[in-house]
């Protein structure tokens, strides 16, 4: 298997683990990413995806493992620790507090004050303003907490969230879950551009084809455990779905044959 | 998919909301106003003049309704509104604390004790330093037991409920302790103008001089917020709808100057001070306006603090945030413990600040100050919208909820309630009130 991939990835994970009680959510995950590509991580319900993730957005700390960012060892304790590093990530619950407005969510730990140290509503709400436009130029909601709005508007919100902030590394744990086809359609748009812009993107879907379309590798893990790590060329829908279902790398056992 | 019914519906929603809006509606729509808050000064209303004619009728004295008894109501709320603004943000992150009247207690007895046998061995009786240096040290205790229950809660992982339930007949019991249940009197001359009586007050030139600041404040801020609006493009309120939030605003704040200055000394006082002013007295009698009491403007500046703290700080929002979703504002990188125990801190202040009130009030410090507070600083946050379930409460709600709950109790006294029926009726008023908030909760949504 030749890598057409070169330099220092972007991110490493090495060897992570994390149990839950006797659960080993995540066992020995090692996966990297690189600058302008898309990881595309797959499984079942339960496989250990979005816990693997959140060891890498500080939400948990792995029990083991290491994290490697931009060549650098990195210890993640916090969510803080990795906004610092630059990822941002999309969470499967969206994370977005319930009573507050889209600005107020956008900027949530990060907002932006007047140069007296109060809060900048005004210009929060413009820049909220600003990158909606872009992102969901239906969104109309600018005043109400976002528990009013649809599944897909706050969706819209906790996307914006993440890309606004000018991240590195973009994590996004099924952000097409709430959507429908058109806006869907938007989210992989703006997938490739940022993918373009040179970003790395972790994106979890269970829309295996979708997934073939938008990534450069997949990732298929079960039951913590991570079971292939391939190029989407290299693959067909019909392996990923056995790596799924099965727990077995196809590819893996051709290249024992070989 | 999605989209189109979600655009449908957003159309749907204006198109419905533009028939139904009625005079009222739109009355709504162009002030601004929360509906919960004109419910409040409904029942703040129906309190007073239900009271006030209850007495008119039966006991053939109105007495609600006087400058006398509305000015006694100002400085009864202020210890309850000090804490309750404190206790939005304590409900608001979905804690409780159940110990703010057994902390007003210990620091009211601290502080007794501190400025009657201590101070004045050091600095001598009556000392121009004694009472700043007695209301430091009484906030600093709160904020240190503050301190201390937010760091159980917040980094031992105790309930809330449990540290302040537990801090309650700690606090309590230490209150007793202090001063071997014997209670400390009189105050520092000083220290005693903090909780109002007739020298603690303003006057009437100085309550001019505060209303109309308060009113330029007003309109200034209206400006601002319309200029704010104009240069990044928003929506603007309606000139008539400015006009009529800034005029009632203004007004209520001149009407009470006038109220507080209809209310005079009283003749004894009145001599007392002649005779030491070398004034001569004529016949008729000398008209002195109490004014504001500096209890009360104690209370404004704390709710306008905490007012500017909540809406327009980073710690405000956060405070809200944790509210709201505790796991997300944890995602977004807040130190949601770390900010627990500031609020705690926070409302342990406050509660020094009102034992500074309360026992200034009182003349005296006993180990019973502030028993049973903290049932109505609670339900004044609660009545003032303060929701249980976190995430939602204002500063001026818990303010008029304290203002509501004080009305009731005072209510009740005046036209001779015995203790046991004003307790059954606070009682049973606080529930009905979560009750009614929870339906109005349904309705909005
Ligand atoms: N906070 C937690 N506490 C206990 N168990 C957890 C926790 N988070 C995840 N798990 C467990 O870890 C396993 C992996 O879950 P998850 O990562 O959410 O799967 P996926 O995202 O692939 O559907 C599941 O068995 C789940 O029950
Ligand atoms: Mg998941």
């Amino acid at each position: 298997m030749t890598d057409l991939r070169s330099g220092t990835p972007l991110v490493e994970m090495r060897n992570i683990s994390i149990a839950f009680g006797g659960i080993r959510a995540v066992d020995g995950v090692s996966l990297d990413l690189y600058a302008g590509e898309v990881v595309g991580l797959l499984g079942h319900n339960g496989a250990g995806k979005s816990t693997l993730i959140k060891c890498l957005s500080g939400a948990y700390q792995a029990d083991s493992g290491e994290f490697w960012i931009e060549g650098k060892k990195a210890q993640i304790a916090s969510p803080r620790d990795s906004r610092n590093l630059n990822i941002e990530t999309i969470y499967q619950t969206l994370a977005l507090a319930d009573n507050l407005d889209a600005a107020s969510n956008l900027f949530l730990g990060r907002e932006l004050t007047t140069r007296f140290g109060f809060l900048d509503d005004a210009r929060m709400e413009a820049e909220t303003r600003r990158i909606m436009a872009q992102l969901n130029p239906n969104f109309k909601k600018f005043k109400e907490p976002v528990s009013a709005l649809s599944g897909g508007q706050r969706q819209s919100v906790a996307i914006a969230r993440a890309v606004y902030f000018n991240a590195r590394i973009l994590i996004m744990d099924e952000p097409t879950a709430a959507l429908g086809v058109h806006e869907t359609e938007m989210v992989a748009d703006l997938i490739k551009e940022l993918k373009n812009q040179g970003l790395g993107i972790f994106l979890i879907s269970h829309d295996t084809r979708e997934m073939m379309d938008l990534c450069d590798r997949v990732a298929v893990m079960k039951n913590g455990q991570l079971i292939g790590n391939e190029r989407v060329e290299d693959v067909t829908e019909d392996d990923i779905l056995s790596m799924i279902i099965m727990g077995k790398n196809p590819k893996k056992q051709q290249n024992y044959q070989n | 998919m999605t989209d189109t019914t979600e655009a449908s519906d957003a159309s749907a929603e204006t198109k419905s909301g533009q028939q139904d809006l009625g005079l009222i509606g739109k009355f709504l729509k162009g002030t601004e106003i929360d509906t919960r808050l004109l419910g409040m000064f409904g029942a703040l209303a129906l309190i007073w003049f239900g009271f006030h004619i209850y007495g008119a009728v039966f006991n053939g004295f109105g007495a609600m309704l006087t400058p006398r008894n509305l000015w006694n109501l100002s400085v009864q709320t202020s210890s309850i509104g000090i804490m309750a603004t404190g206790m939005v943000l304590v409900i608001v992150t979905r804690h409780i604390d159940l110990s703010v009247g057994a902390l007003l207690g210990v620091t009211g007895m601290t502080m007794g004790i501190v400025q009657v046998e201590i101070l004045p061995q050091y600095l001598g009786l009556g000392h121009p330093l004694i009472w700043i240096v007695t209301a430091t040290i009484g906030i600093l205790m709160g904020m240190t037991i503050g301190a201390f229950h937010g760091w159980l809660i917040a980094y031992r992982g105790i309930p809330a409920f449990i540290v302040t339930l537990g801090g309650l007949l700690v606090w309590r019991g230490a209150a007793f302790l202090a001063n071997n249940g014997k209670t400390i009197s009189p105050v520092d001359s000083t220290f005693q103008l903090l909780g109002g009586g007739p020298y603690g007050t303003i006057g009437a030139t100085g309550s001019w001089v505060v209303g109309i600041i308060v009113c330029i404040a007003i309109v200034w801020m209206m400006v601002s917020s319309r200029r704010s609006r104009q240069r990044h493009g928003f929506a603007q309120r309606p000139i008539w709808g400015e006009l009529t939030v800034g005029g009632t605003s203004c007004a209520l704040v001149i009407g009470s100057v006038l109220l507080v200055n209809s209310y005079p000394w009283p003749r004894g006082i009145v001599n007392q001070y002649a005779a030491a002013n070398n004034i001569t007295v004529p016949p008729e009698g000398l008209f002195i306006s109490h004014g504001f009491a500096i209890p009360v403007l104690i209370l404004v500046v704390v709710g306008i603090l905490m007012t500017i703290l909540v809406k327009r700080t980073r710690f405000g929002r956060n405070v809200f945030a944790i509210g709201g979703n505790p796991e997300a504002a944890e995602l977004a990188g807040i130190n949601v413990k770390w900010m627990t125990m500031r609020i705690f801190m926070l409302m342990g202040s406050l509660a020094g600040l009102a034992a500074v009130v309360a026992s200034a009030r009182l003349n005296s410090a006993t180990n019973a100050l502030g028993l049973l507070d903290e049932l109505y600083v609670i339900a004044a946050a609660v009545i003032g919208g303060t929701s249980l379930a976190g995430g939602i409460g204002t500063i001026y709600g818990a303010i008029l909820g304290a203002l509501v709950m004080q009305s009731l109790q005072s209510g009740m006294v005046l036209i001779g309630f015995d203790t046991s029926v004003q307790q059954i009726v606070v009682g049973s008023v606080l529930v009905l009130a979560v009750y009614l908030d929870n339906l109005y909760r349904k309705n909005v949504k």
